[in-house]
């Protein structure tokens, strides 16, 4: 039986990515999580993070929020704001950074804080 | 029998007509082709939306506690009808079979007692709906000077669906839209989304899942229901921008079409009068040289 799985990242205006893959780790909303064949199916949303898929090589996708669905060894990933690490240029990083700094201070709920905080620790790794 | 001169006016006049109907005819089908792409690469993500609503409709086993924007409030009284219509006009039957699909509506809503709300999106849909409903429209919007439709425009429509939701203004929510399917094929439809609609669950997909949800189940519905809402309003505003483009391309085709045969009527009877006229002098000249 192969060991691979099938996996859609989808935005509200286009198919981001759709491959096959031996692994995937999201960034859940409590907490990462690798996902692997023959998973049970499963829904969770993300929080800010970075999508990594492993298969021949690995890609990786920076998302600040989405809806992650797993049934039938399809890995379905509805985001609006998916983007490609490898096409994401440093000034557009330390825009986002500068941004979600300032977000962090202005947040009421512990939710809205709690989110915001991993925005600007994903955003802080990535431009290292 | 108008003169030559009132003739060759108009036929100059069609002409011009006819120019600008070309160009915008070009300009339609120029645009068509990117909102039809924007729209098929945006009917997956509603409706992958859409069908894990359903799957989770499927596994809730209790509906007595579940989520109102996903069962409904159970009752069936009050309703809001979202119209998206375009922003302008001069594209066919576009708007008005919008507006008149959405008014059968209200009449059958209004006929069995029930209350009725609407929201208008796109400024020709409000000006039409106004004249028979207006004290109904409690709302419009109008994305009159955004080129792009981005999501974000969605949103604001879906947040204030679920505002009112919140505040039990309505029971049922059904919108309004042309399905496009192709540049000559525009398909009016009413489509309720709140209650998520359950219609395509009984046809086959007898998966059934049971998933594992984390963090719980609740607080993945509050999350992504509204989530859906605003997705499908983006899904209608889509299929509208590309309906409305196609419907203009084939509108101004035709207009393209009829000014072309008009010219062409109007140049016979422009001829036919001039060689009229021309017989009419050579007679005069002629009996005038014969009677000397």
């Amino acid at each position: 039986m192969s060991d691979k799985f099938t996996v859609e990242i989808i935005s509200p205006d286009q198919t981001i990515s759709k491959q096959e893959t031996n692994e995937v780790i999201i960034p859940s909303f409590e907490g990462q999580m690798g996902i692997l064949n023959d998973h049970i199916p499963l829904i969770t949303f993300l929080r800010p993070g970075i999508i990594t898929i492993k298969a021949e090589g690995e890609k990786k996708y920076y998302v600040e929020e989405g809806t992650v669905e797993f049934s039938s060894n399809n890995l379905l990933i509805l985001t609006s704001t998916a983007r490609d690490l490898a096409n994401l240029d440093k000034s557009k990083i330390n825009e986002l950074l500068q941004e979600a700094e300032v977000n962090l201070k202005t947040q009421s709920t512990d939710k809205e804080r709690y989110i915001a905080s991993y925005k600007l620790e994903t955003l802080k790794e990535i431009s290292q | 029998m108008p003169s030559l001169d009132d003739l060759k006016k108009r036929i100059k006049s069609v002409k011009s007509t006819q120019k600008i109907t070309k160009a915008m005819k070009m300009v339609a089908a120029a645009k068509l082709r990117k909102a039809q792409e924007s729209a098929e690469k945006g009917r997956p993500y509603s409706q992958k939306m859409q069908n894990i609503i359903l799957n989770l409709t499927k596994s809730i086993n209790d509906p007595q506690n579940a989520p109102k924007l996903l069962v409904g409030t159970g009752e069936d009284k009050k309703y809001l009808c979202v119209v998206l219509t375009a922003d302008r006009g001069l594209c066919g039957g576009f708007n008005s079979n919008i507006c008149k699909l959405a008014k059968t509506n209200f009449k059958k809503i209004l006929s069995e007692g029930k209350e009725l709300n609407i929201i208008t999106v796109g400024s020709k849909g409000h000006d039409q709906i106004k004249r028979e409903y207006g004290k109904y429209v409690i709302k419009k919007f109008s994305f009159k000077d955004k080129k792009n439709i981005i999501f974000n425009d969605a949103d604001e429509v879906g947040k204030e669906i679920i505002s009112l939701f919140n505040q039990d203004k309505f029971d049922k929510c059904i919108i309004f839209y042309n399905n496009f399917k192709n540049v000559i094929t525009q398909i009016p439809q009413a489509q309720q989304i709140i209650p998520a609609e359950t219609k395509n669950l009984e046809e086959g997909n007898d998966q059934n899942f049971s998933y594992e949800f984390e963090p719980e189940e609740d607080e993945i519905l509050e999350d992504l229901l509204p989530k859906n809402i605003s997705t499908q309003v983006f899904k209608a505003l889509l299929e509208n921008a590309a309906s409305e483009q196609g419907s203009r391309m084939t509108a101004m085709d035709n207009a393209t079409r009829n000014a072309g045969d008009l010219v062409d009527k109007l140049t016979i009877d422009y001829n036919r009068s001039r060689q009229a006229s021309i017989t009419k002098e050579l007679i005069e000249i002629i009996s005038g040289a014969e009677s000397l």
